[in-house]
């Protein structure tokens, strides 16, 4: 029989196991319907905030020599209510709604916003490393993560995923308030503050001069987190960081993760990096005797 | 350590051109630039103020490229004041090019839309008829029309200006020129880039002719490699899959000639 690449995240049900990671592509319904055609088995969207921004100043985002990334868009985004009206027309695609904010209240004004909107998930965003006053910054006070969980659960009635990063505060404090207030699934892990510098003109290339690592050498971190949550905690996770593969997906699988989301890789391979990552983890399934994702879930913990 | 075309290269201004009152033409070394193909664009650091997507222009010695930018806001005013002698990042080249077709060539340019089809001109086969199309608002903007003429010297061509006040050239706007023309004459390849509008109208004109044309799109930009989503244009993404298009896919795209989207991805009518 054919492996199926259904894959549940707790409650959240996708006919595949791979996402779009936030901040991606992520401003156009349009575009979120051409990435589901394409083999997402969901979107996640730009980090929404309550006002419109303009984000940081160009350059915003630049290659390294030794591969990955470095970006500081600073958060650049339309705002809630204006996102809300342009995915309203959405049917088929599981859009998930990825938000920031500074307070709690910040949460259930943007959920709100959403009523009329098929959403999969909303997933919070407690880090992003280069904006002062949320992502990262709310990420670290275990505290403020406890008020926010639980007036997005509160305010939503589909499941809410708390996004974490590597702060000042260890993420598996941030994991376990945020499992203690009632959130629904953990991703692991946003980018990896980081920066810069041109040697020929002597400055930091990014106009916010720190900015966010992402892509392959955040990968092994990405995976270790996942591990580490997993191991600590009985929770669904979505890993995040690095994966460019199927081997890389299936790591993630291995290590903990119910399903990955993907960002980076698109810059180096393009849309298609969905399917192909898909027919990857379908032939392995194929040939190791797997009829479902979650067998695979985890696995690599056994020894 | 090996060149990465994501990372900016640095390059120092060699030599600067001045086109018009308010545009300017910036001229370095780099192998890489100097043989991109036409319609592909770099993403150009100016250190301590902004990084901005730009056309690579031709120049007549090998191994050097250009910029030919006109003064708008900070950004692309910053680059239009670098100086001989100081330095620029560029990273890239980025997007697709024109697909040449051989034969009767109509191009129309506007403003700095005429960098991408000048280019195009170094490719075209000495058997081609070209006609090209410049259109200005008036006899102080127009530029690269001496630069048309000559690259096409082998050719037979025309060079056709355009100004809206009548101060140069034919009066009039460049649309109504396109239309005449694709009305009275028969093109293998129809090829725009400027300003939205005149773009659609002439991909309006040629595909309502039954023509091949193609245009190249302009939107803002950050990362010029289909990561952050800000060029969108319907669920194209200008950096990536273009920047230039076939009209009929264009035509089929409502955001094309109407919309385009600010800094925070909001749909702002042209
Ligand atoms: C593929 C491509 C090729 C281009 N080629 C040329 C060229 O050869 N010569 C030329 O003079 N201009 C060119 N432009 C337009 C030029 O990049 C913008 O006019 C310029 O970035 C706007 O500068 P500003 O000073 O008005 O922006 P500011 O308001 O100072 O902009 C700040 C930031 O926003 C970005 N931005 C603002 N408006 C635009 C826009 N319309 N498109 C893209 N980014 C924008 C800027 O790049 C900059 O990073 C090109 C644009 C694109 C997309
Ligand atoms: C340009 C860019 C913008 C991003 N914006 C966001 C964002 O708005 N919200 C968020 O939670 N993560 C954001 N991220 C982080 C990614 O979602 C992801 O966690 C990170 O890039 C690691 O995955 P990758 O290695 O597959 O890219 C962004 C990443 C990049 C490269
Ligand atoms: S400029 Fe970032 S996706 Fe095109």
């Amino acid at each position: 029989m054919e492996p199926s690449l259904a894959a549940s995240i707790g409650k959240i049900d996708l006919e595949r196991p791979i996402m779009l990671a936030s901040g991606i592509l992520g401003i156009s319904l349009d575009v979120f319907n051409r990435l589901y055609r394409s083999g997402a088995g969901a979107v996640v969207t730009k980090s929404l905030s309550k006002e419109p921004w303009e984000g940081y100043p160009n350059p915003t985002i630049l290659g390294l020599k030794s591969g990955g990334w470095i970006n500081a868009v600073g958060l650049s985004n339309p705002g809630a209510p204006y996102f809300a009206k342009m995915i309203e027309p959405n049917t088929d695609v599981p859009i998930i709604v990825s938000l920031v904010g500074s307070v709690p209240e910040d949460f259930d004004f943007m959920i709100k916003q959403f009523a009329n909107c098929k959403v999969a998930a909303y997933e919070l965003n407690l880090s992003c490393p280069h904006v002062a006053k949320v992502g990262l910054e709310v990420g670290d006070d275990p505290e403020l993560v406890k008020k926010i969980v639980t007036v997005a659960k509160k305010s939503s009635d589909v499941p809410v995923i708390a996004k974490v990063g590597l702060g000042t505060t260890h993420y598996l404090n941030t994991v376990g308030a945020a499992i203690e207030s009632g959130i629904d699934a953990i991703t692991a892990i946003n980018t990896i503050r980081a920066m810069a510098i041109d040697v020929d003109t002597q400055r930091p290339i990014l106009s916010n001069k720190f900015g966010g690592l992402s892509g392959s050498p955040i990968k092994p971190v990405a995976l270790r987190c996942v591990y580490e949550i997993s191991s600590k905690y009985n929770i669904p996770i979505i890993g995040c960081g690095g994966v460019s593969t199927w081997e890389d997906a299936v790591e993630f699988f291995l290590a903990g993760a119910s399903s990955v989301q993907i960002g980076s890789a698109i810059g180096d391979n393009w849309i298609n990096v969905f399917d192909d990552i898909n027919k990857g983890i379908k032939k392995y399934m194929t040939d190791n005797g797997f009829s479902k994702i979650e067998e695979m879930v985890g696995l690599a913990k056994k020894s | 350590m090996q060149r990465n075309h994501n990372h900016p290269k640095i390059c120092t201004v060699e030599k600067v051109i001045d086109e018009t009152p308010t545009v300017r033409t910036l001229v370095f070394s780099d192998d890489v630039m100097a043989n991109v193909l036409p319609g592909q664009f770099a993403m150009v650091w100016v250190p301590g103020i902004n990084e901005l997507p730009m056309s690579v222009m031709i120049t007549d010695e090998p191994g050097m490229a250009a910029f030919t930018v006109r003064r708008h806001g900070p950004a692309s005013t910053g680059l239009y004041n670098v100086k001989a002698g100081q330095k620029i990042g560029v990273r890239g080249p980025y997007g697709n090019s024109f697909d040449l077709k051989q034969g009767r060539l109509l191009l129309v340019g506007g403003g700095t839309g005429l960098v991408p089809m000048m280019r195009l001109l170094t490719f075209v086969k000495p058997e081609d008829d070209v006609t090209v199309l410049i259109g200005a608002k008036s006899k102080d903007e127009v530029f690269f029309e001496g630069m048309a003429e000559n690259l096409l010297k082998q050719n037979k061509h025309q060079v056709i200006v355009t100004t809206d006040d009548g101060s140069y050239g034919n009066k009039g706007y460049v649309t109504d020129m396109v239309d005449k023309l694709v009305s009275e004459n028969h093109y293998d390849g129809v090829y725009t880039c400027g300003p939205e509008i005149m773009m659609y109208k002439t991909v309006q004109h040629a595909h309502s002719k039954g023509l091949f044309v193609q245009a190249s799109l302009e939107r803002m930009m950050k990362c010029g490699v289909g990561i952050c989503g800000s060029c969108c244009v319907g669920e194209d993404l200008v950096c990536r899959d273009g920047t230039v298009f076939d009209g009929k896919h264009l035509l089929s795209n409502k955001e094309f000639g109407h919309f385009h989207r600010n800094k925070a991805g909001i749909l702002e009518n042209y």
